[in-house]
């Protein structure tokens, strides 16, 4: 049902997609910039090169609609929902529907990254936009033909109805004709409640060549005398190369080369079995090239920039010293986590080849125009002269928008001279650096003698992040007096953004803090959160950032599906907050099982505006559910002396089948535009299960990873 | 390097390598048979899980010179076209997320249904529980394990 066209993928897509049997072929930018709408495309300016549009929709004669989706796609399931955006409109017969992923096209696809779950809330309008435009195309059509109005046509499956007389027409057998005709300048969308397609679970269109193993990801690019490498990078951040015995090394069977570059020693072979026992046994020497970093600095580091003075000041609102100062009752608390690799399970790779004037790049990243750019800077050849072949990923968690590993392919290549794939091992995948990077808060909240929050503050501290803290979310807004702000410490460390960037902790840290709060002021958790958004309705302090009643909206859904506080035999815990742009509330439930706490259930509720897969939707909220949960129970990066301690799946745990609780999934219906679900999911998840774990045990977690807290120290 | 014959997928296929290669590398490298995955290649996350003589079995640290005759049977194998209840069942529960990891979840229920095609939950769990999967679909895998048995005939 789907492929991957290569390079100039416009011209292919353009002879594959209308103009071999003739049909129809709109032109159409899904990005929001408002140049232009959805053209009619003719073969003369198309060739003439005059076009610029960046998707793409064609009707062939025998009713095969194609469409370009121009995003990566990294399991966010775009590569369905896209299309399902487009074919609602239409009216289309799903099962006639081809999905075509588009090569690095930058002039073209103006948000052509996949992060900051963006990809469906920027494409919304503009995809329905498309599909309304061919539909009232083909309409016109039918209606010239037939000799009816258009007003007494309607569609259905691909097909244009005419009720009063009973006659059918086909897309397919009308593409030609509406291809002729200009496009309208505004065209009607649907009615949400007219929906077909939209909001139904619909099955990933690329199942068949996943469950049947095809070559889609980037570690299964083999191409003609491509050779294999593999980078041994510094064993420990704060160091460089000293010097390498390559000799030994070069005269391994299958091994062709061993380059070094970057403090890098890269060995090349023929295959990967030969390349990876080269590169283990290669002999380097290393010295010091900056602050070996244990993790034992970092507690002291964040110790000590904790009561720095002078910090940034990211939020201030009232006078917080006074109402420290008047309080009846003050909580203070530290929270703190560690580093993280993304893991994918599919680890980093590339494959590049560097010509005398060209370069062709094929693999897995987030951002493809950043990794060209990253390759014309090295070779020096420029951008347009370089294709980019976009293939599936298996997993990228934010570690896919670094472009290292594509310059790493590319600086091989160019040494020797040959098309290369890169490799990572799981060991260079947990060692080899770009972390989410551990932080600390620390939070402080002034009630007076009612148990009203009348002060609040936050300081992070962070590593190479900037501004830790989003000092606009909740409970910003909603609090008289308040301070934010943060510190930083530079990290030889490398760091990246990871699933949710900053909030994947700072909302457990926060949340937790605020079941502490709502403890001390002998309130309810969930009353004491609707009872400071109430608040800010009524009296905002300051900014508010967020949308209150799209907050409250979650807040109520998660509770009553939970049965919040009417449950015996278990205890619960609440979570809720918003990120990028949707609004997730969660509750956590856990029993004690002879004096254990054990994780039997998380509810969530979502906010996310309009649904548009729930297949798709429903896994995102699980999966991040399982990814929050498996992350704050076991992920643990340590370092000595610059060198992660953990290399593989046996010492770095991940969170598998029989320690995932039972994942109930809500959505408010609330008929706004879609506002994304990649990330909003995880962030909730770890407060929602500690604040349970309090309830249960009077344990309260504070630090990540819990498996090394109590109530569970000890527990495998 | 040293010539292996091997039985994969009901076909003989060579391999001229050196005996320490794990199968998932012959497989991958030599035969182009890339639908067995590398996660760990220590015998952690069973991305590279393939059939030995029936069992399901880590090609990562697998010696190619161990294999022998035995049969082996790889994702490609499964079904010619995705028709074998467990790929049916997946796709039916709409399991992938990412995909990577799914060919060796598939290879494990299938083993397991084979000799076991009524499984219990705790069956399941059982079985299932050395496959990682990052995405996080193992409620999905374990309805489809669940589905899956019941269109084994
Ligand atoms: S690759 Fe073999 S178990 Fe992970
Ligand atoms: S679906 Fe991505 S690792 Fe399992």
């Amino acid at each position: 049902m789907s492929s991957t066209i290569n390079n100039n993928s416009r011209r292919n897509f353009l002879k594959v997609g209308a103009f071999a049997g003739g049909g129809l072929l709109l032109g159409f930018n899904w990005s929001t910039a408002e140049a232009a709408g959805t053209a009619v495309l003719n073969g003369t300016s198309v060739a003439a090169g005059g076009v610029e549009f960046n998707s793409y929709l064609s009707i062939a004669a025998d009713g095969v609609i194609t469409i370009l989706s121009p995003n990566p796609e990294i399991g966010q399931n775009i590569k369905t929902s896209f299309p399902m955006i487009v074919a609602e409109e239409l009216d289309a017969d799903w099962s006639k529907i081809k999905v075509v992923q588009a090569a690095l096209d930058n002039k073209k696809f103006e948000r052509q990254l996949t992060g900051g779950s963006g990809a469906v809330p920027h494409s919304w309008k503009r995809l329905r936009n498309a599909g309304a435009t061919a539909r009232h195309l083909l309409v016109e059509a039918a209606a010239n033909r037939l000799k009816v109005p258009a007003s007494s046509l309607t569609t259905d499956k691909g097909m244009v109805i005419h009720a009063a007389s009973g006659k059918k027409i086909s897309y397919g057998d009308l593409a030609v004709d509406a291809s002729k005709l200009p496009a309208p300048a505004e065209v009607k969308l649907k009615d949400r409640k007219d929906f077909k397609l939209i909001g139904k679970a619909v099955r990933n269109v690329d199942n068949k060549e996943i469950l049947t193993g095809k070559p889609l990801y980037g570690l299964d690019v083999y191409r003609e005398g491509m050779l294999i490498a593999m980078i041994q990078r510094p064993k420990a951040f704060g160091l460089k190369l000293k010097s390498v015995d390559t000799a030994a090394v070069k005269a391994m069977p299958g091994i062709v080369d061993v380059v070094t570059f970057n403090n890098n020693v890269a060995v090349v072979g023929k295959s990967t079995w030969q390349v990876k026992k080269a590169k283990d046994a290669l002999k380097i020497e290393y010295e010091k090239d900056g602050n070996l970093e244990s993790t034992s600095d970092h507690d002291r580091i964040f110790q000590e920039l904790l009561n720095k003075p002078d910090a940034t000041v990211r939020r201030k609102d009232g006078d917080v010293e006074a109402a420290f100062k008047n309080a009846a009752k003050v909580i203070k608390s530290e929270y703190q986590c560690p580093f993280l690799p993304h893991s994918p399970l599919e680890p980093m790779n590339f494959f590049a080849h560097v010509k005398e004037d060209s370069v062709e790049l094929i693999g897995p990243t987030q951002t493809p125009d950043q990794a060209r750019n990253a390759a014309s800077k090295i070779t020096g050849i420029p951008a347009e002269k370089i294709t980019l072949e976009l293939t599936r990923m298996g997993g990228a968690f934010g570690r896919r928008l670094m472009a290292d590993f594509v310059s790493e392919a590319v600086e091989v290549s160019k040494l020797v001279k040959a098309p290369v794939k890169l490799m990572w091992t799981r060991e260079d995948d947990l060692t080899g650096g770009y972390y989410r990077p551990a932080v600390r808060y620390r939070f402080e909240a002034a009630l007076d003698t009612k148990g009203n929050l009348i002060g609040y503050k936050l300081r992070g501290v962070g590593m190479n992040t900037g501004n830790s803290t989003r000092e606009n979310n909740f409970p910003s807004g909603a609090v008289d007096n308040l301070l934010i702000d943060s510190v930083e410490h530079k990290s030889p460390i490398s760091t990246a953004p990871w699933r949710a960037p900053i909030t994947n902790f700072l909302a457990f840290a926060e949340q937790s803090f605020l079941d502490e709060v709502a403890q001390a002021a002998g309130k309810d958790p969930v009353q004491f959160r609707l009872e400071l958004l109430d608040k800010a309705k009524k009296a905002p302090v300051g900014d508010i950032k967020y949308d209150i009643d799209r907050m409250k909206g979650v807040i109520n859904l998660a509770a009553e599906k939970a049965g919040w506080g009417k449950k015996k035999g278990v205890y619960q815990g609440f979570s809720v907050y918003f990120s990028h742009a949707s609004y997730v509330a969660q509750v956590g439930e856990v029993a004690l099982v002879k004096g254990k706490p054990v994780l039997k259930k998380v509810y969530a509720a979502g906010d996310c505006g309009q649904v548009v897969n729930l297949s798709g939707a429903r896994q995102q909220v699980m999966g991040g559910i399982v990814d929050g949960i498996g992350h704050a129970m076991f992920g643990n990066l340590t370092f000595k002396e610059g060198a992660p301690q953990q290399n593989n799946f046996h010492n770095y745990r991940l969170i598998r089948l029989t320690e995932v609780p039972e994942v109930e999934v809500h959505f408010v219906d609330n008929g706004i535009d879609p506002t994304g679900l990649g990330e909003p999911a995880l962030p909730p998840t770890g407060a929602a299960v500690a604040n349970a774990i309090f309830k249960a045990t009077k344990k309260r977690l504070r630090n990540q990873p819990f498996i090394e807290q109590e109530p569970f120290k000890g527990v495998s | 390097m040293a010539q292996y014959k091997l039985q994969i997928n009901g076909r003989t296929y060579q391999a001229d390598v050196e005996p320490d290669t794990p199968l998932l590398w012959v497989l991958r490298d030599n035969l182009g048979l890339v639908g067995t995955k590398y996660g760990c290649g220590i015998a952690q996350c069973g991305a590279c899980t393939v059939h030995i003589n029936g069992e399901a079995t880590r090609s990562c640290v697998l010696p190619v010179s161990a294999v022998a005759a035995s049969k082996i049977t790889t994702v490609e194998g499964l079904s010619e076209k995705g028709t074998h209840p467990v790929q049916v069942a997946w796709d039916e529960v709409d399991v992938a997320q990412c995909g990577y990891c799914q060919a060796g979840q598939m290879m494990t229920a299938a083993a397991l249904l084979k000799k076991n095609p009524k499984p219990s939950a705790a069956e399941i769990d059982a079985a299932m529980n050395g496959n990682i999967c990052r995405c996080g679909t193992y409620h999905r895998i374990r309805e489809a394990v669940k589905l899956a048995s019941t269109k084994m005939s």
